[in-house]
């Protein structure tokens, strides 16, 4: 593995503790339900460094909050985290990555912008409540309807951070274009 | 760095990291497929009295439970509604048994120690040319990133409010988004300079 793909994971692990942990970071959401901003954080690695090097940067983190670092939104981490009903989301967010860079691979062609916005809504929505649904199906002891509708309410947010995600990718693009490893990789 | 570890030494922090883990995947194995009412009860009432026996820190630390309340509800309103709360209440015990038994560990176990007490599950990796080493060194990275990171956030957020008089927020993101890609050039190259990361014994 070379030295620069080793500290990018390592820096989009750090990005996505850091989206968590900063505080009122509020993003506008209709219903009032509280939305964190670290689930953008598994977007972006994967749009900004494509399907490997995203997922592993997922895993690094989700290792170090397995140590017992607090890196989870609201200060959560920990082995506890992993035996909460959101585990699903928790092991999603690598799948989560994965898809979102695997696609901005796939859609290398493409503006970024939209290339962007697709990666980030079958990763960010389409795949993570996939998982996320299947878990609290299986640690709450619902039925796979009830579990969907439990996580409903969220997916207003999440619509939300897949554009900022596709925002930041464009304006990176723009800015520093080797910065978009899944495009040059 | 701020860490759910417990400075004050309890009779659980004296046993190794390695049998807290493998008792931890035994329980939760165990009570997996109960639904036992008064098993869960018991399994809760047990780790309740762990937590005296760790004694008054470790129990506040039970109040990191307060952002999972809501979610408890919705999952006892579900099995109200399908007409099987005993089923529901089960299910809650028998999270909260696993989640407490579970910060139990990572209080009593320094970030160190576990990480030398799964290294040797690492080991493997070294066949697909991944060092162990080069695991630990990102994780030291990612923890050192940290910190660094709220600080370019602090400043990109201050020169905006001397420019708006209002929060930047999520405008923030892309500024900051591409001047951590510039700092991890520059660990990137300061990490070649010095020979560069740990490489696996297959190269």
């Amino acid at each position: 593995m070379k030295d620069r793909s080793l500290v990018q994971i390592a820096l989009y692990a750090a990005i996505f503790a850091v989206l968590g942990l900063l505080p009122r970071f509020d993003l506008p959401v209709a219903g009032g339900v509280p939305i964190t901003a670290q689930s953008m954080g598994a977007m972006l690695a994967g749009v900004m460094l494509g399907a490997w090097r995203g997922a592993l940067s997922i895993v690094l983190l989700l290792f170090v909050v397995a140590l017992g670092a607090p890196l989870l939104a609201g200060g959560r981490g920990g082995l506890g985290v992993f035996f909460t009903p959101s585990v699903g989301f928790i092991f999603g967010w690598i799948a989560v990555a994965f898809t979102a860079g695997w696609l901005m691979q796939v859609l290398r062609r493409a503006p970024v912008f939209p290339a962007a916005l697709i990666a980030a809504v079958v990763g960010g929505i389409v795949v993570m409540y996939a998982f996320g649904i299947a878990g609290m199906s299986l640690v709450g002891g619902l039925t796979l309807r009830e579990a969907t509708l439990a996580c409903l309410v969220f997916i207003p947010g999440d619509a939300i951070k897949a554009v900022l995600v596709a925002l930041i990718a464009q304006t990176v693009a723009r800015g520093m274009p080797e910065a978009l490893l899944s495009r040059n990789a | 760095m701020i860490s759910l570890y417990l400075p004050e030494r309890t009779w659980l922090h004296g046993i190794p990291a390695g049998w807290k883990l493998i008792a931890l995947a035994l329980v939760s194995l165990a009570v997996a497929p109960s639904d036992n009412l008064p098993l869960m009860t018991g399994l809760v009432a047990a780790v309740l009295a762990l937590y005296v026996s760790l004694g008054r820190a470790a129990l506040t630390q039970i109040a990191l439970l307060r952002p999972m309340w809501p979610l408890f509800l919705i999952l006892l309103a579900f099995h109200w509604w399908r007409g099987d709360v005993a089923l529901g209440v089960v299910i809650l015990l028998r999270i909260l048994a696993m989640v407490l038994l579970a910060n139990a560990v990572t209080m009593t176990t320094r970030m160190d120690a576990m990480m030398d007490a799964v290294e040797p599950l690492l080991r493997p990796l070294a066949l697909i040319g991944v060092a162990p080493r080069a695991v630990a060194l990102a994780v030291a990275m990612m923890i050192r990133f940290v910190p660094l990171l709220f600080a370019l956030w602090e400043a990109l957020n201050e020169s905006y409010r001397a420019r708006t008089g209002k929060r930047g927020g999520w405008r923030l993101l892309a500024p900051f988004c591409i001047q951590t890609l510039r700092m991890s050039h520059h660990t990137a190259e300061a990490l070649a300079a010095r020979g560069g990361a740990p490489r696996g014994d297959r190269r």
